[in-house]
C-alpha cells in the first residue's frame, strides 16, 4: 500500500491504494469516476484513455502511483462550468458517436491530437486515433468531428 | 414545427451523457454488500469432466461461495436453449444437445463454463477461481467446418453432428432449369467467421432481495424482457413477475447480447444463493472465447444461364458451423434469414438451398450484425460478378437485366417484396461513384505500380424480424411483435415506452421525432423509455433491423389512439360534436371555427376531469380519466431495404496490401426518419463489411484453442483502415407499415463484404477468400506471376 496524491479534474485527491492499482481502477473503481471506460485487456481499444499533466495517456497501462503528484484530467473534467468543450460539441453535432462506450477515450484522444496539431488533414486525424477502436460508426463522422472542432477551437 | 420533424438531421438527445462521461452502463453499477464472480472455463475445446474439486477454492481468502453445474443441477436451473425450431427435410425436428450454464460432464469449446467462483473482491474471486480442480480427460475435438460431418459425434446421438438437414425451393424445378441452360457458373465460398466485439464487454449483476423475493438482473442486453422470458420459463431461475431486468446504457450488441447467457443466468441464480449482489465483468479475453461468434460458411454455388444473361436458377449447398451448441438465433440465422435472400434482389425463377447445419468444438454461433443476409449475398453478389463475367457483360448491365422490375414481387423461396426501385439506385450509384471514369482510374493506379479493381454489390434484404404468423409457422418460439406506450403526463410532456431497446442506435432522438410528429409536442417534452422490465410492457427487443419499422410503428399506433380519445375530450372542451374536431400540429381545432384546446390543455383536463376553480373539464360520459394508450403492432409482412455498394480497390503488388480507394452506397430504406442517424448507421455497417473483407477473422487451431482472442491477433478495423464512404440515398416507401420505413441498421454490413471482395479479386484477378489479408494477397499474386511465366 502507499498514499497517492493527484490532481484530478481540479480537486485534490489523496488515497492509500496498492501499489499495482492501475489508474483506472482508481479512477472506476475507488474514485467512481465511471465515465473513463475499459474495453480490452492489452491497451489497444483506448476507451481508457485520459490527460495526465496534459497528454492523453491509456490509463489502463499506468500504475496510479507512478503518476503520484501528476494533474490528470477525464471525460469528466471536459466541459467548463457545465458548458460542453468544442470537441464534445462536435461530436453531438456530427453524429460521432452511438453507442457511445468508446466515446471518453475518442474524445480525450482527439483533444490531444489538436493540442499537437491545429489544422490535421482528415488522414492525420486517421492515423492519430489508430489506437482508439471504435466499432458503431465507421469512424467517419469522428473524423468529421475532429476537423469540426478544430475549426472552432 | 411538427411536419418537418420527420426527415431532420435532429441532433441526439442521449449524447450529452455519453460525451461527459455520464453514461451508466452495467460495469459502472455497484451495489451495497455486492460481491464479484469469476468464471472457471474450460481450456479444452472437447473434454469429459471426471470431478470439481472446490475444497481448496472454498477456504481460499474472501471466497464466499464456489458453485459447480452439480449445484446447478440440485437447483433444478435449466439449460440454455435454442429459440427457434428448424425441420430438417426428412420431416425429422432439429437435434440440440444440452446447454446447462455451468458444465455437467462435459465441455465442447475453450471457453466454455465449468464453475464460478464469488469472493469480496475480484481479485480474490480469480485466486480462488485458479485453485478450482477440474479432472478432465480430453478428447479429439472437431473444430473445422468442413470436417463435423465426416466426424464421430461430439454430443450423444447427434450423427454425424447434424443439427439439422434444411431444404428451401423447388429441386425438380431447379434440376430443370439447369439441364436448360446455355452456361452454368460455380463457385465455392468460405464466409469466414467473426467475433462480434461490440466495444462494452458483456457484464451482469444478480441482484435479490430475499424479503421482497424479488430478484434484479442488471445485464448488457439487446432485449431484458426476452431474457426475462428465458430465464424464467426455460432456466427456471426465478418467476417472471418477481424478476426485473434492467439492461442501462448498453455499449454496442451487433447481435451478441441477444442471448440470455450462462453469466446471466448463473450470477442472478448465485445472487439467491447467497442472498448477496453478484457482479461480473467480462474481460475482453472472454467475450472473445464466449460470446456468440458470426457467421462460418462453406458453401457451393451454381447459377443456370441464358447466353442473353438471364438468370433463370441458383443452386447452393452451404454448411454452417453453428460451434458447439445451438443459441436463441443460432439455428434460424443460417436458414430462413439466409436461404430466402439467395436470390437477390433479382427476378430468378427457380432455386434451391440445402443448408446443414453442424456442431463442432467452437464457440456457439448466433446473429452477428445481418445475421444470415450477408452471409446470402456474399454468396449471390459473387456468383452474379462470376456470371457476368462469363457471359461477357458489364457488371451494371448484368445486374439490371435481371433486377425485379414489378412491385409487388412474389420471389420463388419466400418474399414477397412490396415495393422497390432498384434500377434507381444503381444508376445513382455509378453516378455518384463516377463509374464511366473507371478505367481511367484503373490507368492512374497502375502507373504508380498498383493494382485497381472495382466490385459492385446490389443487395436485397429483409428486414423487421416479423411478422409472427408467419415467424412462428416457420418455428420461431415467439412471436416478433412490438409494444409501445406513450403517457402523457398532467403537465404536458410525455414519456414514451418502448419494447425495443438503444444500444447505439439513437432510439431516444428517432422515436421522439415520430412521437413529436404525430402529437406535436416539442421533442424536448418528450422521453423514451426503454430497458427495465418493471417500466414498459413486454417488449421482443433490438435485432434485425426491426426497431423502427415494428416498435416504431407501434409508437404511431399509441400516439392515434391517444389522439382518438384527445379527440373526444377536446369536443366535450369546445362543445362540438368529435367528428367536427380535427387534430393537426398538436391543436385540437373545431372545424370553420377558431375554436381550439392544445393537446397539453387536453392531457391536462384527462387528468383533472371536473371543474375546480379556473378549471372546467369534466369528461364527456363513458370515457375514463387519464391519457395513456398502449399498442402492440404486429406488421403484416417484413420490410425490403435495398442498395448498390461500389468499391475501388487498390493492391499494392510487391506487399498484397489492399486498401480501399473509394466506396460508395446509395440505399432505399424508404421513409428516412433522421439522415444523420441513418447515415451513421450505413458508415458503421460498412465498416464492419470491410472488416469481414479484409481483415477479421476468427481462428481455431487444430486443437481448438482460439489464436485470435485479443486485439494484438484479432484485427479489428481502425480509422486509418478507410476512405472517406460516400453515401446516397432513394426511397420508395414500405407499404406494410404506415411510417413506410424499411430499416437500416445492418444494410452496410450485408453489402460490403461482397463489393470488397469483388473489387479485390477484380485488381488480381484471382479468387481468394475472406479476409483478403496482404499475406493471401501477396501469395496469390505470386502464384499468378509463376502461372504466367511457366505458361
Amino acid at each position: 500500500m502507499q498514499k497517492v496524491s493527484l490532481e484530478i479534474n481540479g480537486k485534490k485527491v489523496s488515497r492509500e491504494i496498492e501499489d499495482h492499482t492501475l489508474l483506472s481502477t482508481l479512477l472506476r473503481d475507488i474514485l467512481s469516476l465511471t465515465g473513463t471506460h475499459i474495453g480490452c485487456d492489452t491497451s489497444q481499444c483506448g476507451a481508457c484513455v485520459v490527460h495526465v499533466d496534459g497528454k492523453s495517456v491509456k490509463s489502463c497501462t499506468l500504475f496510479a502511483a507512478d503518476i503520484h503528484g501528476s494533474k490528470v484530467t477525464t471525460i469528466e473534467g471536459l466541459a467548463n462550468n457545465g458548458k460542453m468543450h468544442p470537441m464534445q460539441e462536435a461530436f453531438k453535432k456530427l453524429h460521432g458517436l452511438q453507442c457511445g462506450f468508446c466515446t471518453p477515450g475518442m474524445v480525450m484522444s482527439a483533444v490531444d491530437l489538436l493540442k499537437n496539431n491545429k489544422k490535421p488533414s482528415d488522414q492525420e486525424i486517421r492515423d492519430w486515433l489508430e489506437g482508439n477502436i471504435c466499432r458503431c460508426t465507421g469512424y467517419q463522422n469522428i473524423v468529421a468531428a475532429v476537423k469540426e472542432a478544430a475549426s472552432k477551437m | 414545427m411538427a411536419s418537418s420533424l420527420i426527415g431532420s438531421r435532429v441532433e441526439r438527445k442521449e449524447d450529452k451523457k455519453f460525451l461527459t462521461g455520464k453514461g451508466r452502463y452495467t460495469s459502472d453499477i455497484n451495489l451495497a454488500n455486492q460481491t464479484y464472480a469469476y468464471f472457471v472455463r474450460s481450456p479444452h475445446a472437447r473434454a469429459t469432466i471426471s470431478k470439481v474439486d472446490i475444497s481448496k477454492a472454498s477456504n481460499a481468502p474472501g471466497v464466499v461461495k464456489i458453485l459447480t453445474g452439480d449445484d446447478l443441477a440440485k437447483d433444478k436451473i435449466g439449460g440454455l436453449i435454442a429459440g427457434w425450431k428448424i425441420v430438417s427435410q426428412d420431416g425429422t425436428d432439429m437435434k440440440c444437445p444440452p446447454h446447462p450454464p455451468l458444465a455437467n460432464n462435459t465441455v465442447n469449446f475453450v471457453g466454455d463454463h465449468v464453475a464460478v467462483a464469488i469472493a469480496e473482491t475480484l481479485d480474490q474471486a480469480k485466486d480462488a477461481a485458479e485453485k478450482v480442480r477440474v479432472d478432465y480427460k480430453v478428447l479429439k475435438a472437431v473444430v473445422k467446418t468442413g470436417d463435423a460431418l465426416n466426424s464421430k459425434a461430439i454430443h450423444d446421438g447427434i450423427d454425424k453432428n447434424l443439427c439439422f438437414d434444411f431444404l428451401l425451393g423447388d429441386k425438380g424445378k431447379t434440376d430443370e432449369a439447369f439441364s436448360k441452360a446455355d452456361k452454368v457458373v460455380k463457385l465455392d465460398l468460405v464466409n469466414n467467421r467473426l467475433i462480434p466485439n461490440a466495444m462494452e464487454p458483456r457484464a451482469a449483476i444478480g441482484d435479490y432481495n430475499s424479503s421482497s423475493e424479488e430478484l434484479t438482473l442488471y445485464t448488457a442486453s439487446q432485449n431484458p424482457h426476452l431474457s426475462r422470458l428465458i430465464l424464467s420459463a426455460f432456466n427456471a431461475v426465478h418467476p417472471e413477475h418477481k424478476f426485473r431486468i434492467v439492461a442501462p446504457d448498453v455499449g454496442g450488441g451487433f447481435g451478441s447480447k441477444i442471448n440470455a447467457y450462462a453469466e446471466d443466468a448463473v450470477v442472478a441464480w448465485a445472487s439467491k444463493k447467497i442472498e448477496r449482489p453478484v457482479k461480473w465483468v467480462a474481460e475482453r479475453s472472454e467475450s472473445f472465447l464466449s460470446d456468440n461468434h458470426g457467421r462460418d460458411h462453406l458453401t457451393h454455388v451454381e447459377v443456370a444461364l441464358k447466353n442473353d444473361g438471364k438468370i433463370t436458377a441458383i443452386r447452393v449447398d452451404t454448411i454452417a458451423n453453428l460451434g458447439a451448441y445451438a443459441l436463441v438465433l443460432g439455428t434460424v440465422t443460417p436458414t430462413y434469414l439466409y436461404a430466402p435472400l439467395l436470390l437477390g434482389p433479382y427476378d430468378i425463377p427457380a432455386a434451391c438451398c440445402n443448408v446443414k447445419g453442424v456442431y463442432t468444438n467452437t464457440a456457439p454461433t448466433d446473429a452477428y450484425r445481418g445475421a444470415g443476409r450477408p452471409e446470402a449475398t456474399f454468396v449471390v453478389e459473387r456468383i452474379v460478378t462470376e456470371a457476368a463475367k462469363e457471359i461477357g457483360m458489364d457488371q451494371a448491365e448484368f445486374r439490371k437485366k435481371n433486377f425485379i422490375n414489378k412491385f409487388p414481387h412474389q420471389q420463388c423461396l419466400v418474399h414477397n417484396i412490396d415495393s422497390g426501385d432498384y434500377h434507381a439506385h444503381l444508376d445513382k450509384a455509378l453516378e455518384l461513384s463516377d463509374y464511366k471514369n473507371f478505367e481511367n482510374r484503373r490507368s492512374q493506379s497502375s502507373a504508380k505500380g498498383k493494382l485497381r479493381g472495382i466490385g459492385f454489390s446490389t443487395y436485397l434484404e429483409a428486414c423487421g424480424v416479423a411478422p409472427s404468423a408467419v415467424v412462428m409457422s416457420i418455428g420461431a418460439g415467439v412471436g416478433l411483435w412490438e409494444s409501445a406506450e406513450v403517457r402523457f403526463n398532467a403537465t404536458g410532456n410525455i414519456s414514451v415506452f418502448t419494447g425495443t431497446h438503444s444500444h447505439g442506435q439513437s432510439h431516444d432522438t428517432t422515436f421522439a421525432q415520430i412521437v413529436g410528429d404525430r402529437l406535436g409536442v416539442p421533442i424536448e417534452n418528450i422521453d423514451i423509455v426503454h430497458g427495465d422490465t418493471d417500466k414498459g410492457p413486454f417488449g421482443m427487443g433490438t435485432y434485425g433491423s426491426r426497431s423502427l419499422t415494428v416498435g416504431g410503428v407501434a409508437i404511431v399506433k399509441a400516439c392515434d389512439k391517444i389522439i382518438e380519445k384527445g379527440r373526444k375530450v377536446a369536443a366535450k372542451m369546445l362543445e362540438a360534436k368529435p367528428e367536427d374536431v380535427d387534430f393537426k400540429d398538436g391543436e385540437f381545432v373545431v372545424k370553420n371555427s377558431n375554436k381550439k384546446k392544445t393537446i397539453g390543455e387536453v392531457a391536462f383536463a384527462c387528468y383533472l376531469p371536473g371543474t375546480f376553480g379556473d378549471i372546467k373539464s369534466p369528461l364527456p360520459e363513458g370515457v375514463e380519466p387519464g391519457l395513456m394508450e398502449t399498442s402492440f403492432f404486429d406488421p403484416s409482412n417484413f420490410s425490403f431495404p435495398a442498395g448498390s455498394h461500389i468499391c475501388e480497390v487498390e493492391v499494392d503488388q510487391d506487399t498484397g496490401e489492399t486498401k480501399v480507394a473509394k466506396y460508395t452506397v446509395v440505399d432505399d430504406f424508404g421513409t428516412v426518419i433522421n439522415p444523420l442517424i441513418v447515415e451513421g448507421q450505413v458508415h458503421g455497417g460498412v465498416a464492419q463489411g470491410i472488416g469481414q473483407a479484409l481483415y477479421e477473422n476468427a481462428h481455431y487451431d487444430e486443437s481448438g484453442q482460439l489464436i485470435t482472442a485479443s486485439y494484438m491477433d484479432y484485427t479489428m478495423p481502425r480509422a486509418d483502415n478507410f476512405p472517406e464512404i460516400k453515401l446516397g440515398f432513394t426511397s420508395t416507401p414500405a407499404t406494410s407499415n404506415p411510417l413506410g420505413a424499411k430499416g437500416c441498421g445492418e444494410a452496410g454490413t450485408i453489402a460490403a463484404p461482397a463489393a470488397v471482395m469483388n473489387a479485390v479479386i477484380d485488381a488480381i484477378d484471382t479468387d481468394i477468400s475472406m479476409p483478403a489479408t496482404s499475406e493471401k494477397v501477396c501469395n496469390a499474386l505470386q502464384k499468378n506471376k509463376k502461372n504466367k511465366e511457366a505458361a
